[in-house]
């Protein structure tokens, strides 16, 4: 076994790496979420929010910040991963990690990692764009701090599985095409979930983002519909799934060896 | 003797039925500079794709410096220096990140890769390009490149497969030097090269490999040592009229200035002069038709491919 400080080392260079990567494209990586953000309060917040009026007793330009942050965060940590590994795997340098002796647990925290910083980044960014546009005080840091985290790292995960599984540079689209968007708007961005008929509301409960979109709009606003405590525990185990699945994807050399 | 390499009975059969490899025992002791030569398709990539965990055996072993890859991976793993046939870096990182992320990916600290970075990428003429993005260098740089990186860690045992591919004369003579200075340091190497020309300047040892199997293992000398006839090619200095009988060497006329002739090892070359001579045959040069090795490759590949 590799020595725990020539570990640390290597991880620290995955996620150097990958930093590098993303802040060298800022153009494409961190740009277009603000301005995208920036659009979302222009058209929902200031010119239909006020029509609006409140949600859940808050104003709806200030009801929508948590869940464009989130919208952003899990968007960029999923792609920075996916985007990353494909493209290791098709220009082959992945293949510079698989001749080393780094275990397989490195090589995903190293690539989650870079998805989570990245994630923060845009975070960060949108954040201040929202405190332009609408005061977003933040009620529960500590949940709100951890929310994100753990909601970038799920999703740097997913992007992960897809990047091992993906052939083509179609096959990474697909799924935040037609899962993750969905999904991502369906979580209650724009909505409390109460204001469903029961029938939709019961469905809106199978949506996973749900839980991370009203568990961080609780950090920040401090209003939820569902319970706090719930919606961690459906995030950490979603994490700890994903983690051994790709674990278990790397050690079988799934999509990177012959 | 110590082993860098063995292998015994290695076997690869891919998913789709190919066996590449059947039963391959092969043995590289320290220090060697090893030639693994064979066909396209022979299985020497699929041979160092397993050395290198790139491709997962079927079965057999394989032991670097001692250390069975399958229980001891990250030993042996940390003996080998891989340059790969295909370029394998990020096309859009710069030359010295690339160099610096693969000595952290063995763990080595980020001051003492930059200080190795800086030594292998200025032994190997791309110091000056150190910050120029992969992509935009040339094929014999990118070689030179991948060089630096499979060094950075300092492995026992280089493994190059066709590391010359595409470069030009001039840099393939320059990187042999470099080579042979890397392995009178002490660093094995393991080289599969289709210029057989490559293979004899360098190697001490050779194997064949063909369908899968060894078909030849043993020294550079002895191998060459086989080779009773050579062929040459002779330029003259004038023109000839008609190609003389010389008794024990058959001319064969390749225009009125060329001549080719098969001298038997037995005979030697002197004779030949002298008999040309004697006829008034003025030989401006001469030249081996084809590489010594090439002709044994061939000669060795044939006989392997005939039904028993």
């Amino acid at each position: 076994m590799m020595p725990l400080r020539a570990q640390y080392i290597a991880f620290q260079t995955i996620l150097i790496k990958e930093i590098l990567r993303f802040t060298r494209i800022w153009i494409q990586t961190v740009l277009p979420p603000a301005i995208t953000v920036f659009l979302y309060f222009i058209i929902f917040g200031s010119l239909i929010g006020p029509r609006l009026g409140e949600m859940a007793g808050i104003p709806y330009m200030r009801y929508i910040a948590p869940g464009l942050i989130m919208m952003a965060v899990i968007s960029n940590a999923y792609s920075n991963v996916v985007s990353s590994f494909f493209s290791a795997k098709f220009q082959r340098h992945i293949e510079e990690m698989l001749v080393s002796p780094l275990p397989n647990y490195v090589i995903l925290l190293g690539f989650v990692a870079g998805g989570l910083a990245r994630g923060l980044v845009v975070g960060a960014v949108v954040t201040a764009v929202a405190m332009l546009m609408a005061s977003v005080p933040v009620q529960h840091p500590l949940i709100t701090m951890a929310m994100i985290a753990l909601t970038a790292v799920l999703f740097a995960l997913g992007g992960f599985i897809n990047g091992v599984y993906a052939r083509s540079f179609d096959d990474i689209s697909i799924i935040p095409t037609f899962v993750l968007t969905p999904l991502t708007y369906l979580g209650g961005i724009f909505y409390s979930i109460d204001m469903l008929p029961e029938f939709w509301r019961q469905v809106s409960l199978f949506n996973p983002i749900l839980y991370m979109i009203n568990a961080f709009r609780y950090g920040i606003l401090g209003v939820s519909d569902i319970d706090v405590g719930f919606a961690f525990l459906i995030t950490v185990l979603f994490i700890v799934t994903l983690f051994g699945h790709s674990l278990w994807l790397l050690h079988r050399g799934v999509g990177i060896r012959g | 003797m110590t082993l860098a390499l063995c292998l015994r009975d290695l076997r690869k059969t891919y998913p789709n039925g190919f066996t590449a490899l059947h039963g391959l025992d092969l043995d590289v002791a320290e220090g060697e500079f090893f030639a693994l030569l064979g066909p396209n398709g022979a299985g020497k990539s699929t041979t160092i794709g397993i050395l290198c965990s790139l491709v997962r055996k079927t079965s057999g072993t394989v032991t670097v410096f001692g250390h069975d890859l399958d229980r001891e991976l990250t030993a042996a793993k940390s003996c080998i220096g891989l340059v790969p046939q295909e370029f394998n870096f990020n096309q859009f990182e710069p030359v010295d990140e690339i160099v610096i992320n693969q000595a952290g990916y063995y763990g080595i600290p980020r001051d003492i890769a930059r200080t190795r970075a800086e030594t292998y990428l200025r032994q190997l003429g791309l110091w000056e390009k150190r910050r120029q993005i992969a992509r935009e260098l040339s094929g014999g740089m990118k070689r030179r490149l991948m060089i630096a990186r499979a060094l950075v860690h300092e492995p026992r045992l280089l493994i190059l497969d066709e590391p010359t591919a595409g470069v030009d004369i001039e840099i393939r003579r320059s990187m042999w030097d470099f080579l042979r200075a890397i392995n009178a340091r002490g660093v094995t190497i393991l080289l599969t090269t289709h210029y057989l020309e490559e293979a004899e300047n360098l190697c001490r040892h050779i194997a064949i490999i063909d369908q899968g199997q060894l078909i030849e293992n043993t020294r550079m000398q002895t191998l060459l040592g086989r080779l009773h006839q050579e062929t040459f090619v002779l330029n003259l200095a004038q023109p000839l009229a008609a190609v003389p009988e010389l008794p024990g060497y058959p001319l064969r006329r390749i225009d009125e200035c060329t001549l080719e002739v098969e001298v038997a090892k037995a005979h030697g070359i002197n004779p030949l002069f002298a008999q040309l001579s004697a006829h008034g045959i003025v030989v401006s040069s001469l030249r081996n038709k084809t590489n010594r090795l090439e002709e044994l490759f061939v000669r060795l590949v044939d006989q392997n491919a005939r039904p028993a």
